[in-house]
């Protein structure tokens, strides 16, 4: 086959699983859906496979496949650029998408909706492919769309929990507040570069670095630093950064599939991967390096402190998000792009490892997803336990895993990077390590080791995922086959996916042209490349590091307040009462933006209608000059009363005037 | 001249003959099926006959094309002149194609006066293509006076219970507007020797002050009808006492006319004036994209959340028109086509709830995905394409106008972007509200979902929707030869001193 051809089955497998399922899903059935959804992804999968390999070998590509629409002189394309950025989030997201797939046949078994969930994921692979492998914004802007679109199917896949549809909602409206930004990104990029097309766009950049606008009269900004953060803004919102990071928790409210593949590995990713994409254009503006670095860098340790107070397993695991996508962030604003990368893929494999581990929990609880309910539950489902072990241990950076690699070249990167707000942001980072081996191993003690507190918890929940209404309340139980073996193969790439790879992904120059770095005025990764003796080296060199000693610190702190001196929390929640109701409050983010955005506009939109439409222009203006035509019209109806002595005086009063004035 | 009768004249005299026969023929509603099944072929005929102008029309220029010329008022050189461009081509076929729809969607909702009903609306759509293919400014004028009267019965007779207030306030708002167009046409006809014709009046050197207040008198005739802030205040009453099919084509087709009379009229004959009034005509439309887009979060009234909606995606429209470069002009035409998919598609959707529920409120539903799924996933993308999401009709127009926006003004794009929220936002609030979650009361329990005729009206609606989403390019390619030659002309200053 042609490998052009092979670009276009990509994307297109999981798009025809995708329609049949959702199309004629009572038709083939519930076996039917997910094996035809499934082949498509694999295909997808094994066809990345193969581009992986010719990109390796030297085949890249760059080319339309349709013009989507021309107007004056210009052309907006659908297209690939296929580099060897493109194929590691085609391999991440296909992978993790397939995984998913297969863990979901367990997952939704009982779920009335099965065929449009299966549906939905396929819809939502198409979209990220789309997003990934395109070579221009315009489409860029549809995958980043699209992928926001099945997000919302998703979160609000049961549609009638009243939770579900407001997070729904408020996750497609924090998007679009970060699409509004992108979109004008998009549309200065078309008003002064001429052209949508990343290539071109690329080449002219530096030409263009001089530019300035003048946005408010008197105040030029330069052109690019208005670009790059309003592109930022859209990854703000997409990959959930604070301040628009208030729609990640409440995403929970879905299916844990989807947490997994797209509110953890892949769709919130996208910004990180726009940021990368577009490193031509930020190298150019430290301004917005440092804009990018700073909001990544609140997001990691602020949205971290938020995750050690959570009970819920899902949403404990969902500020932990929060936090790596800050640590992403961080790493694109110290220029270490392929640093970002690195973490984007490893975190993919650790963080779906650690959801669709929570999902078989969950389902192993009967759907209770208090972790203050569950406790030893290693004895009961021992493959989750080991799995989540090992994603836990990978999240915290324990050396040799893969997350060690990636999260410890970032915060060395922004060590040695020099940008205003590095100082911050290595702080952040550094401080962070605590706080994520913290909550991880909270969440871990408290729910596979010590005592069982599930056979009294059972009495009163009723706050399960799907209302579990079968009712049997027995013990804890190993998920089957269909989700096991998803959780052992992501295991595999949590260990492993770190040292064989650091070395070509970070100072190789795998990533090649497809990240640009200015080396003069960015050096982090350059310093970086010239202290790294290999992966072994890293991870014995990392045992006298303050990181290091962090997470240990974290790992042993939870020990000590979960696992033995059990009363201590509640100590220190109540001694700490400031504090912990900030963190319990989240930092007031939903209620200010309930009450100001939501509540701001209803009012504003109320006014203007009762004031503006009804009252000015209905009630004056129209009814008011039909009102005065009716009251013109029923005092000049005296003019006409119809008795002649009424006329024959007009005229006399006429004839006089007249007199008088000609007289 | 052409010899016999064109394919214009068949697109205006078809749909009104058909209708005709569906009054003659009819008699009372004893026979209402019968009429419904004419009623049908006549649409239907009316669409095939429309079709030869995409199939066969040359997209490499701006001329005229399909022209049709006899003399019907010699003494004053009037003529049934006809003839269509790449910008008024595609509003006949937008127009015939949502004729056959609302025939359709009229089926089982009308149970009295039937013959009547289903005549009013084929004569409405044959009318409405004259005003598209007239090129004679009498003729125009006539279509476009005429126009008005089918849609004032239809509102009038089959209309809510506040249908007179409507139908009356919705009939003199557009022909207070219009009058004056009449005095603007007598005075053109003589500055320009003698003629009736559009296309030399686009010639006509004309001084500041003449056009000015010719601008003035074209805006009162077309911004009622697109309609712009501040005098948009008759649409949402309209659509709300209108039946169903009233709704569609006044979203559909009846609201283009305007934004068509704005380029057809106001740029070319006017160029200087337009340019000089571009901040009143821009402003004009960011207030409907944020003025109107608050007002539409706060309805309580599924339709009247529609018909703001409207006004704040005809604002793009406008807005579109007023930046005079190739973006805007073509963004906002296809702003126009997709809304009438859009809109047209959203009030049928309304429609459907009605027949069943005989309510409009947001409040009196809840959950209807539960009893309606396959209605539910319909209503979906058409809430979607309405907050202009990518791979929809909603998204082209839309981004084409805030790219043709920014090379003008960054604040101008900025707020039309804002769009985004405020399309997103009360859109998607009113579909949670109305079609997730619970099953709210025993009248959505009760809902059966939509039947073989509703699924195939909203189901063709959806792939025009998605199509122009995916693949625009054949409508912009049809566009390109005349917007450019507008554009070149409106360049020019026509000033005379």
């Amino acid at each position: 086959m042609d490998i052009k051809t092979l670009y276009l089955v990509v994307p297109m497998a999981p798009l025809a699983g995708a329609v049949v399922a959702g199309l004629f899903g009572k038709l083939i059935g519930r076996t039917g859906a997910h094996l035809v959804t499934i082949l498509g992804v694999l295909v997808a999968f094994l066809a990345s496979l193969l581009i992986f390999q010719d990109v390796l070998a030297g085949h890249t590509f760059n080319g339309a496949i349709y013009t989507w629409l021309t107007s004056g002189n210009l052309s907006l394309e659908i297209g690939f650029l296929i580099d060897r950025l493109t194929v590691v989030m085609m391999l991440v997201v296909t992978f993790v998408s397939l995984m998913v797939h297969i863990y979901t046949i367990g997952y939704m078994a009982d779920d009335p909706g099965y065929q449009r969930f299966f549906s939905y994921i396929a819809l939502f692979t198409f979209s990220m492919l789309m997003l990934v492998m395109s070579n221009n914004f315009l489409q860029l802007f549809f995958g980043w769309e699209a992928v926001g679109l099945v997000s919302y199917l998703l979160i609000g896949f049961w549609f009638t929990r009243e939770s579900a549809i407001y997070a729904n909602l408020k996750a497609f409206m924090v998007n679009r507040v970060g699409d509004f930004g992108f979109l004008l990104g998009i549309a200065l990029i078309m008003a002064w570069f001429g052209s949508l097309d990343y290539q071109q766009v690329f080449q002219m950049a530096p030409q263009m670095a001089g530019h300035t606008i003048s946005l408010i009269d008197g105040h030029p900004w330069s052109l690019l630093t208005v670009i790059c953060v309003l592109l930022f803004i859209g990854a703000m919102g997409k990959s959930a950064q604070f301040p628009l990071h208030v729609w990640l928790p409440d995403s929970m409210e879905g299916p844990t599939p989807i947490s997994a593949l797209i509110h953890a590995a892949t769709m919130v990713t996208a910004g990180i991967f726009m940021v990368a994409r577009m490193s031509p254009l930020f190298e150019l503006s430290d301004t917005s390096l440092s804009f990018v670095m700073i909001i990544g860098a609140i997001t990691a340790l602020f949205m971290g402190f938020l995750g050690m107070i959570q009970n819920d397993i899902k949403r404990v695991i969902a500020y932990s998000t929060l936090s790596q996508l800050g640590y992403m962030t961080v790493a694109l604003g110290a220029s270490a792009y392929s640093a970002a990368i690195f973490h984007l893929m490893t975190h993919a494999f650790f963080k779906a490892l650690l959801f669709l581990g929570a999902g078989s929990v969950i389902m192993g609880m009967h759907h209770d997803q208090d972790i203050r309910n569950m406790g030893g539950l290693k004895k009961y489902m021992p493959i989750t336990w080991l799995t989540m072990l090992i994603g836990s241990l990978a999240l915290i950076g324990t050396p040799g895993f893969s997350g060690f690699y990636s999260k410890d070249s970032i915060i060395e990167a922004v060590q040695a990077s020099h940008l205003w707000g590095s100082g911050f942001a290595a702080f952040a980072v550094t401080a962070s390590v605590f706080v994520t081996a913290f909550y991880s191993f909270r969440l871990y003690f408290l729910v596979f080791h010590g005592k069982e507190r599930f056979h009294n918890a059972h009495a009163e929940h009723d706050h399960g995922e799907e209302g579990d209404s079968q009712g049997h309340h027995g013990a804890p139980h190993e998920s089957p086959w269909v989700v096991t073996v998803p959780l052992v193969l992501l295991a595999i790439p949590s260990i492993y996916a770190g040292w064989p790879y650091i070395e070509p992904m970070l100072y190789g120059g795998f990533f090649g042209s497809a990240i640009y770095i200015d080396a003069l005025a960015h050096p982090a990764m350059a310093e970086l490349g010239a202290e790294f003796h290999g992966p072994a080296a890293m991870a014995l060199s990392a045992l006298t590091t303050l990181p290091f000693w962090l997470a240990v610190a974290g790992v042993a702190t939870a020990y000590y307040l979960y696992m033995v001196r059990k009363d201590l929390p509640e100590k220190i929640k109540e001694k700490a009462g400031i504090v912990y109701a900030i963190l319990d409050d989240k930092y007031g983010f939903d209620r200010f933006n309930d009450w100001f955005f939501a509540g701001g506009a209803r009012l504003l939109g109320g006014k203007l209608w009762r004031w503006g439409d009804v009252a000015a222009i209905d009630g004056v203006l129209v009814n008011g000059s039909a009102r005065l035509v009716g009251q013109i019209a029923r005092i000049s109806r005296y003019l006409q009363s119809g008795y002649i002595y009424h006329y024959a005086f007009a005229m006399i009063i006429g004839v006089a005037l007249l007199a008088t004035w000609f007289v | 001249m052409l010899e016999g009768i064109g394919i214009l004249s068949l697109t205006i005299w078809v749909p009104i003959v058909a209708g005709l026969l569906v009054l003659a023929a009819g008699g009372d509603d004893r026979n209402a099926s019968g009429q419904r099944t004419l009623a049908l072929i006549g649409a239907v005929l009316g669409l095939l006959v429309a079709i030869p102008l995409w199939t066969g029309f040359n997209v490499s220029t701006p001329a005229i094309q399909f022209e049709e010329a006899l003399p019907w008022v010699p003494s004053f050189n009037i003529w049934y002149h006809l003839g269509v461009d790449g910008i008024s081509m595609p509003f006949i076929l937008l127009n015939s194609f949502t004729t056959v729809l609302v025939v359709l969607a009229g089926w089982k909702v009308i149970q009295t006066k039937v013959a009547q009903y289903m005549a009013a609306m084929l004569i409405q759509s044959g009318i409405i293509n004259g005003v598209f293919a007239a090129l004679d400014g009498m003729l125009f004028y006539v279509c476009f006076e005429a126009m008005l009267i089918p849609l004032y019965l239809i509102i009038g007779i089959w209309g809510g219970p506040n249908r007179i207030y409507a139908a009356i306030k919705f009939f003199i708002y557009t022909l207070l507007g219009s009058l004056l167009m009449l005095v603007a046409m007598i005075y053109l006809f003589f500055v320009s020797g003698g003629s009736f014709e559009i296309m030399v009046w686009h010639k006509v050197g004309l001084t500041m002050m003449a056009q000015l207040l010719l601008f003035v008198v074209f805006f009162f005739a077309f911004a009622v009808k697109v309609p712009m802030w501040p005098v948009h205040t008759w649409l949402p009453d309209a659509h709300v006492e209108a039946p169903t099919g009233g709704s569609v084509v006044l979203a559909a087709i009846t609201l283009k006319v305007g934004a068509y009379g704005l380029l057809r009229f106001t740029l070319p004959i006017v160029p200087d004036a337009a340019h000089e009034l571009t901040w009143l005509m821009v402003g004009l439309s960011l207030i409907a994209v944020v003025y109107i887009g608050l007002v539409a979060l706060v309805q309580a009234d599924m339709k009247k959340l529609i018909a703001y909606s409207s006004i704040a995606h005809m604002g793009f429209v406008t807005l579109g028109f007023f930046l005079f470069n190739p973006l805007g002009i073509e963004g906002g035409l296809i702003q126009m086509i997709s809304h009438g998919f859009v809109a047209g598609a959203l009030f049928l959707c309304i429609g459907v709830m009605y027949d069943r529920v005989h309510s409009r409120q947001i409040a009196d539903y809840g959950g209807v995905a539960n009893t309606m799924p396959r209605f539910a996933a319909l209503f979906m993308l058409f809430a979607m394409a309405n907050s202009g999401l990518p791979g929809t009709s909603g998204f082209v127009g839309e981004f084409m106008v805030v790219l043709g926006a920014m090379k003008v003004n960054f604040w101008w794009a900025a707020t039309a972007g804002l769009t985004l929220i405020f399309g997103a936002a009360y859109t998607l609030w009113m579909y949670k509200r109305v079609v997730y979650g619970k099953v709210a009361n025993e009248h959505v329990a009760g809902l059966t979902d939509i039947d073989g005729r509703e699924f195939l009206v909203l189901a063709s609606l959806a792939i025009g929707v998605l199509a122009i989403g995916v693949y625009p390019l054949p409508i912009t390619d049809v566009m390109h030869a005349s917007v450019n030659n507008l554009l070149e002309h409106v360049a020019h200053s026509k000033l005379i001193p």
